[in-house]
């Protein structure tokens, strides 16, 4: 009996260690930025290539950063999010424009909303590899500091927003500026 | 007229749309350059298509982080302080070849584990074999065997 009890055990064991290997995602990196200074990036602003946008600039809010593109297909599947986000007015969100022609920008923009106080300009994607970013659309959570406190990566889910950015948001947003 | 359709069939290998793929062209101050480069796109994952190397990858990001990292040496930067750059952006997650840590034991030691947990079983198991008594047969059993065993090597 003994003799068969070991493989059994043995084998129950890979199939429990290969389940877990399987339904975990490959494509969540733990970023290291998480805890760190908001990288600095000094960009014109989409709309308004006179005006810059940089992260100093929001010292002493919390604040969210979405990088978006209009060739993003991702990108499309949150906006409706965004928008109801943006029209509570319960954080402002800034956003960043990646690898994107402006004038597709714009239209895209114009044709579906726009839920961003002001979009950053990235067209040659320096910025987007200064905040490490790999998967458009991602999602940055930056404190008062000007910390990054979270990292989401692609399209957000009604579930992202209620279980894990909002309380981040109320929780950072009720804490003293350091 | 086979010989012609294989011909054909040939030249078209030699036009085969992945002969093309997209190659940026560089030239390095040195050799050293140029290695340091082959080195580390080698060794950097894209993190797009994650099983694949930087070298490997014709994705958008890729070709950017290569552009850097050209950008990178032609500055004079070495290799230590390139790849700080991409694990400060990207994480560990980033290197073929990760640091020894606390959280990387298992995965540079585990497979000498497995192979020496392998061998001692081997060991056992051989052992073992060996000193299993060797099978006592009373004297009519043996005249019986090699009687038998006569039998066989007559015919």
């Amino acid at each position: 009996m003994n003799r068969y009890l070991l493989p059994l055990f043995i084998f129950i064991a890979l199939v429990i260690l290969l389940a877990v290997g399987l339904s975990l995602d490959p494509r969540k990196v733990p970023s290291p930025f998480i805890g760190k200074p908001a990288p600095a990036f000094n960009l014109p602003q989409l709309h308004d290539d006179s005006k810059i946008i940089k992260p100093a600039d929001f010292k002493g809010h919390v604040w969210l950063l979405n990088v978006w593109a209009s060739w993003c297909v991702s990108c499309r599947q949150e906006h409706p999010l965004l928008m109801e986000l943006a029209n509570s007015k319960q954080v402002p969100v800034y956003g960043l424009n990646y690898k994107d022609d402006q004038a597709d920008a714009i239209l895209w923009l114009k044709q579906w909303g726009n839920p961003y106080q002001a979009s950053a300009f990235d067209s040659a994607g320096g910025t987007g590899i200064d905040w490490g970013v790999y998967g458009v659309p991602e999602t940055f959570v930056i404190d008062k500091d000007g910390i990054i406190r979270h990292k989401h990566i692609g399209a957000l889910k009604r579930s992202d927003l209620d279980e894990t950015i909002m309380p981040l948001v109320k929780k950072l947003q009720s804490a003293a500026q350091g | 007229m086979q010989l012609t359709k294989k011909t054909i069939y040939l030249l078209f290998l030699f036009f085969s749309t992945s002969v093309y793929a997209g190659v940026e062209v560089h030239s390095f101050a040195n050799q050293q350059q140029e290695q340091q480069y082959i080195k580390l796109t080698e060794e950097l994952r894209c993190l797009v298509c994650q099983n694949q190397n930087l070298a490997g990858s014709d994705a958008e990001l890729a070709q950017d982080l290569r552009k850097q990292i050209i950008e990178m040496i032609d500055a004079g930067k070495s290799e230590e302080e390139i790849i700080e750059y991409m694990v400060a952006r990207y994480g560990d997650f980033v290197l073929y070849r990760p640091p020894l840590d606390q959280r990387t034991f298992i995965l540079w030691v585990g497979p000498f584990l497995i192979l020496l947990t392998g061998l001692i079983v081997l060991v056992v198991f051989v052992r073992r074999q060996q000193h299993k008594e060797k099978p006592t047969l009373s004297a009519e059993q043996q005249v019986k065997a090699k009687k038998l065993l006569n039998e066989e090597g007559d015919e």
